[in-house]
């Protein structure tokens, strides 16, 4: 039901969309569609799987992307969540639904078209990196704009180029195994910015690297994303990293799209129990930003202020001092206000009815 | 054929006679077998001058090469050798092996032997790489192929020479073309194996990557998938190396010359020195390109990144 209104609420405007899916299932199998049948007749997952020995990888998927958005896809291990992203470069073909990239439908390319829409519109990170073991960091940086036919000189220059902005200077002649996960990884994503596509799809990209190194990554990809504004489709299995750096977030379960939102509705209104578990576990003083929970309007101008994209951890040493903390806007001025009260009330264990 | 039907027994008296250990006698294979004897008879008669034109390059390419093996003087082509040696592993060791096995041959009078021997060797090789890499590629593309061929490698590898060695003989005549052919049958199919197997054992991840950036299968396989494979393929060329040395003194048999024929000579005349000297040339000859092959895809494999970091 939620689909279907979704799709009726967008369907005028795919156009402004960077990449809409609507209804897209996958059957993994010999014989798909007697298991689509079953699916569609409202099966479950564990049902269809039990009767056909078919395994549903997405059940009736829709997500519209706006352009210039960190989208990102969250669920566990066997939710779908790489399935998906494999859909949107047809790495995986649906066995039913539509995807629209960029105004283009995805799955009436022919196999010509498909290459020129890989080689010029999407660019892809994964999580086993995917570098070309043989060749030189500057030459997987590069590998892209070469199959896409750019004259050497000219793609060596935009790999050193983006090598450098990945922070990865003097190590151009060096081959990935010389490398750590992190600085891998680093190549994996210069070599996907290298294409310089509008839309950039990055599956599990820092799942393999450790804390402290995927911290360092995520702020990275934050920087470069306002730098560039491209559309970044991210998909993991943290729900800390959603909420840190998705503008949106939709949360996958066994293949069927469970909640979509900003991060702060899914923290604050989780929409089942699923999710209700990872909300549970996630820092939301760290996930939830002032100013979604701030009252609105003129007031009086507080002592102590924070920016409009501070979130609660950042506010809470203030109220040792202050009664209310001011939260300002870009140009400095005063757009609302926050109190301890407020602040705790939204850190509080989600109970269904209260909030 | 008439007196075909009355050499055969009836099938209902050959199983009233029929005894416990005896496999009762259910077809008569006499048409059968005569059926191929008089075929291959009319194909050397009537195909025979066209198989031979056809297999001419095969002996422009082994005669080229032994030529110019046998016109190089000696001392180059040991110091050649003994580079390749120092090239594939940067030490003293195995160019010091190459060397006294080349001494070996040079001193025991074998080296005009070894050199032809390593010409049958060679143009072997180059034919079997030539076959048998586009056919691994094949392979490794369709599981129908490889349904197909794999029964077809094992035959040739199961299959005793001799037997393919007679028809050979009868069309080519006896000479250096059965021998090359023979040689090449035996030595080409785990290169063919090899090359299947390295190319289907690539990384997956690293072939979605590139599948990812808009590869078409032409890029694919030249840039992804045969340098990685490279290591496997050399490892292929290696066997067929040793296994093209391991069939010289059957080939002998047939008119090659080489070492093969002085350890026949060796058998025949009861001179067991021969025999062991010859023997053991052969046996120098494939240190020789077992050492040199094995140290350069080791390299490669460094190289490429497939093995640790030294």
């Amino acid at each position: 039901m939620n689909a279907m209104a979704q799709m009726i609420a967008s369907a005028t405007d795919t156009e402004d969309l960077a990449i809409a899916m609507r209804g897209v299932t996958k059957i993994f199998g010999d014989a798909p569609a007697e298991a689509l049948a079953l699916l569609q007749s409202g099966k479950s997952k564990a049902d269809v799987q039990a009767e056909t020995n078919h395994v549903v990888g997405l059940d009736d998927v829709s997500l519209d992307i706006a352009k210039g958005q960190i989208f990102v896809v969250m669920g566990l291990s066997g939710s779908g969540k790489s399935t998906l992203i494999r859909h949107v470069n047809r790495l995986i073909e649906p066995t039913a639904g539509e995807i629209v990239v960029n105004g283009s439908d995805v799955l009436k390319m022919s196999l010509d078209q498909l290459r020129t829409y890989r080689r010029t519109q999407v660019a892809m990170v994964f999580q086993k990196f995917g570098l070309l073991p043989h060749r030189s960091v500057i030459n997987n940086v590069a590998y892209g704009l070469e199959v896409r036919g750019v004259p050497k000189a000219e793609r060596l220059k935009e790999a050193a180029k983006w090598i450098e902005i990945v922070g990865l200077s003097g190590y151009e002649q060096s081959r990935p195994r010389q490398l750590s996960g992190g600085q891998q990884q680093r190549v994996g994503l210069a070599r996907a910015l290298a294409l310089d596509t509008e839309i950039i799809l990055m599956d599990e990209a820092f799942s393999a690297l450790d804390p402290l190194i995927r911290s360092g990554m995520q702020d990275q990809l934050i920087e470069l994303q306002k730098s560039l504004g491209k559309t970044i489709l991210f998909i993991t299995h943290d729900f800390d990293e959603a909420l840190k750096i998705g503008n949106r977030i939709a949360v996958l379960k066994d293949g069927a799209v469970q909640q979509v939102g900003a991060p702060e509705d899914i923290v604050l209104r989780p929409a089942n129990e699923h999710i209700e578990e990872f909300v549970r576990e996630v820092n939301k003083a760290r996930a939830i930003h002032v100013r979604s929970i701030m009252e609105r309007g003129e007031h009086e101008r507080c002592e102590a202020s924070v920016s409009k994209d501070a979130r609660c951890e950042d506010v809470l040493p203030l109220f040792a001092e202050h009664q209310w903390v001011g939260v300002l806007d870009d140009t400095g001025r005063q757009i609302g206000r926050v109190t301890a009260k407020q602040i705790i009330k939204a850190l509080a264990r989600y109970t269904p009815g209260i909030n | 054929m008439p007196e075909c039907a009355e050499e055969r027994v009836p099938a209902s008296r050959a199983i009233s006679e029929m005894r416990d250990d005896v496999f009762p006698e259910l077809i008569d294979t006499k048409p059968l077998r005569r059926a191929i004897d008089d075929g291959l008879n009319w194909v050397v008669r009537n195909w025979g001058d066209g198989f031979e034109s056809a297999a001419y390059p095969l002996l422009m390419l082994l005669k080229a090469i032994e030529d110019l093996l046998i016109a190089t003087p000696w001392w180059l082509i040991m110091a050649i050798l003994v580079g390749i040696a120092w090239l594939a592993t940067r030490s003293w060791k195995l160019p010091a092996i190459v060397f006294a096995s080349l001494f070996f041959l040079g001193i025991m009078e074998l080296w005009k032997d070894a050199m032809t021997t390593m010409a049958l060797m060679i143009s072997a090789t180059i034919t079997a790489i030539v076959v048998s890499i586009p056919v691994g590629v094949w392979m490794s593309r369709s599981l129908n192929v490889r349904g197909i061929i794999t029964p077809v490698l094992d035959l040739m590898q199961t299959l005793p020479s001799f037997v393919y060695l007679i028809p050979t003989v009868m069309i080519f005549g006896p000479g250096k073309i059965p021998a090359l052919i023979a040689t090449i049958v035996y030595a080409a199919p785990p290169l063919v194996r090899l090359t299947d197997l390295g190319l289907r054992s690539v990384d997956p991840a690293v072939m979605e990557a590139s599948r990812a950036f808009g590869t078409n299968p032409r890029q694919r396989l030249f840039g992804v998938q045969i340098p990685l494979a490279l290591p496997t393929i050399l490892a292929g060329i290696n066997q067929t190396t040793m296994m093209a040395l391991a069939m010289v003194v059957i080939a002998s048999m047939i008119g090659a010359g080489v070492l093969g024929y002085q350890v026949l000579q060796g058998i025949g005349r009861l001179e067991v020195s021969r025999g062991l000297f010859a023997g053991l040339g052969i046996v120098a000859l494939a240190i020789v390109f077992d050492r040199i092959t094995q140290s350069f895809g080791k390299q490669l494999q460094g190289r490429i990144g497939l093995a640790e970091a030294r």
